[in-house]
């Protein structure tokens, strides 16, 4: 992850990553994503010889189950990679993504859990799609009547629908039992060679595993999307609607799909948080997380799948692996307090100082730039 | 549903919608002032409020009184509130000042596009409510009883408290001198001005900058207000106590007509009696629910709410 914020930092770095021939290049993203699946694994490090306990070392998180920081960053940067899809390209301002993220894992919860009133005890599969077209559904109906208006009223509109999602969850007692919240979910399928079943409660990393895939999944269908007829009707509409709208765009249509999209992937997201949780009650869905979210969009660089990664990564993982850090030259420091208010004042500082993000999308910063260019006449008239 | 509950209690849901109404109607008219001029919703705006809530209680606080104190009389009360209500308003102000400094005016100088602005404000509004959260180690706070619940009179059946009146009359003489300043005063013309056409309005002359300050302390002001009389109405806060009462006054701005300062009031009042209405018909768990709902409807089917929009044609 650490190689992916170098190349898109330097420009002289760049140009000689897109200078290699093909395979070279081929062959490096495999051997990243390699790395990436055999990070959670201790016998990697052993192997390497470094000391892993109370000694600080590269990337190993002290303070906290190695694996388990690694499945909630992949959760993180999947909802960052989802999230991207609607604020980066289609330039709407989602607030509420946790609430479709909270659908997707109710949705599991209640078709699978034996102690659900539902009573439906389907397998956690049979439930995924379900959880995702839930989660897509209401990305539509939330969307329809918002998307229309200007921008602004979306905004508003999700950041109310995520916190009514999530106090419907903590009030209702019928289905969806208060603050007890829901237990008893079940895990994926599979089985391991040994016998065992592939996806236990202790061991986080078939989790990750499952996720790192879905996001391998999911990034190649943004990709691909983004590079088709939809992908420039989305860039259409975020640089200028009207004029998109008079091209004959029809734009509506278009960023009511990145909503559905993005929400769709939150479902998934939060379909796997639920098999691995086996336990979910409304305080896992609070409003800041949301917030988390956009920030790991915004300050990786939003329109660039690149930046959701790099941000997601930095939002969860770099504020874990601190305590860790903090331990060793004997600090006590719990980065989750803070992370909020840190994340806050980055999204401000950003979008004064460097709105396109750490790993810009190259037609955003330009469209920043270009504005910002047609500001500096205004600054000189004497009365502003 | 539960018609009796509803048809039973209708006067004393009434009073009660329309004193919480009040409140979500002071706290609208900041969204609506600042929508109206600059067409950003202040997200940060809720935590103005919250600032408001918090300084009026460390000011009862530094002026003696606990959650313990027996109720002052009459002449250290007023006192009390007049402090009170000075020093949440001025903060709330400064606030909302600070954020406009620090946060929207740096985008402006910069031109930069719509969605830059939305994402500052929910960074500002997260950074407020989050300094307070730590500061306060996220616990509510009760408040000193300033005012004992008396029944003043009866209506129809239905208890009016020394309180609600208070709320009542509070709100009616802000919202009655805040629409006569915006609409005869000098510095009120600049506001609607701003609103109508803000480059026309600066090249005849208008500071533009200074009009959206003045915009974000009034709606501070206002605020602050607000939270003095939710203090002494609800006697708690808490470091997330805005974020409930800011999308409801949201929704009620929208619903009176975003950027309309009566409609500010209208719709505040209107969404505090829907609000008890759904409370009665469907059962307390579904109050919260309601304005949302109600947003959600009215963005389909009149967007514009029901006074209309423009801060700039607002005048009667």
């Amino acid at each position: 992850m650490t190689a992916t914020v170098d190349k898109g930092r330097s420009p002289a770095l760049k140009g000689r990553w897109a200078a290699m021939p093909k395979q070279v290049r081929w062959a490096a993203i495999a051997a990243l994503i390699v790395l990436l699946y055999i990070l959670p694994n201790r016998w990697f490090y052993e192997y390497l010889g470094f000391p892993i306990g109370s000694e600080y070392f590269a990337f190993y998180t002290t303070r906290s189950d190695f694996a388990g920081v690694l499945f909630d960053t992949a959760v993180f940067v999947l909802l960052a990679v989802g999230l991207n899809v609607v604020v980066g390209f289609a330039g709407l301002l989602d607030l509420g993504y946790f609430g479709f993220y909270a659908l997707g894992a109710y949705t599991v919860a209640l078709l699978t859990s034996p102690e659900s009133r539902l009573g439906t005890n389907w397998p956690w599969l049979a439930a995924v799609p379900v959880a995702v077209m839930v989660a897509m559904v209401s990305g539509v109906i939330l969307g329809g009547p918002t998307l229309r208006l200007r921008g602004d009223y979306l905004a508003i509109v999700t950041l109310g629908f995520a916190e009514m999602i999530r106090l419907y969850a903590a009030r209702n007692e019928g289905v969806m039992q208060g603050q007890r919240g829901i237990p008893a979910i079940p895990h994926p399928p599979g089985t391991g060679s040994d016998g065992k079943p592939l996806f236990g409660v202790v061991d986080a990393r078939p989790y990750y595993w499952l996720l790192l895939t879905l996001i391998l999944l999911v990034i190649v269908l943004v990709r691909n999307l983004a590079n088709s007829r939809v992908g420039r009707a989305w860039v259409a509409t975020r640089e200028d609607e009207d004029a998109a709208e008079v091209m004959g765009v029809p734009t509506f249509k278009y960023k009511l799909w990145a909503f559905a999209i993005g929400a769709a992937v939150a479902g998934l997201t939060g379909a796997v948080f639920a098999g691995k949780q086996t336990f979910i009650n409304s305080d896992q869905f609070v409003l800041e997380s949301s917030i988390l979210v956009l920030a790991a969009v915004i300050l990786g660089g939003a329109g660039n799948i690149k930046g959701a990664i790099v941000g997601g990564a930095i939002t969860w993982y770099l504020p874990e692996w601190l305590r860790g850090a903090g331990d060793l030259v004997g600090v006590e420091f719990d980065a989750a307090e803070y992370r909020i208010l840190v994340f806050g004042v980055v999204i401000i500082v950003m979008m004064i100082f460097r709105p396109q993000g750490i790993v810009p999308n190259r037609r955003r910063a330009a469209e920043f730039a270009d504005r910002r260019q047609e500001a500096v006449p205004q600054e000189k008239v004497p009365s502003e | 549903m539960n018609f009796d509950e509803l048809f039973g209690n209708f006067p004393a849901l009434t009073i009660t919608g329309l004193e919480q109404g009040a409140i979500y109607a002071l706290v609208a008219l900041g969204y609506t002032l600042v929508y109206g001029v600059l067409r950003l919703i202040n997200f940060a705006h809720s935590e103005v409020f919250m600032v408001g809530t918090f300084t009026a209680l460390w000011t009862w606080e530094a002026l003696g009184y606990d959650q313990n104190s027996p109720s002052p009389a009459i002449g250290p009360l007023i006192l009390a509130l007049v402090a009170g209500l000075v020093v949440a308003a001025v903060a709330s102000a400064a606030t909302a000042v600070t954020v406009e400094l620090v946060a929207y005016r740096p985008l402006r100088r910069r031109n930069a596009p719509p969605l830059a602005f939305l994402i500052t404000a929910i960074g500002a509004s997260f950074v407020l409510a989050e300094s307070f959260g730590i500061g306060t180690s996220r616990a509510p706070f009760g408040m000193p009883v300033l005012i004992p619940s008396e029944t003043a009179f009866t209506v129809f059946g239905a208890a009016v408290t020394n309180i609600q009146l208070l709320i009542l009359g509070v709100t009616l003489v802000m919202m009655v001198s805040l629409d006569q300043f915006v609409n005869r005063s000098r510095l009120g013309r600049g506001i609607r001005a701003v609103a109508q056409d803000a480059d026309t309005a600066a090249l005849m002359g208008v500071n533009k900058n200074r009009v959206i300050l003045l915009v974000f302390v009034l709606g501070g002001l206002m605020a602050g207000v607000a939270a003095l009389l939710w203090n002494v109405r609800y006697g708690y806060t808490k470091f997330n106590v805005g974020f409930l009462i800011g999308l409801k006054a949201f929704a009620a701005a929208v619903l009176g007509g975003i950027g309309n300062l009566r409609g500010a009031l209208l719709g505040g009042l209107l969404l505090g009696v829907a609000e008890n209405y759904a409370a009665g018909l469907f059962g307390g768990d579904w109050k919260d629910f309601t304005g949302f709902v109600l947003l959600i409807v009215l963005l389909m089917f009149r967007p514009t709410g029901l006074l209309g929009e423009s801060l700039g044609r607002a005048r009667a």
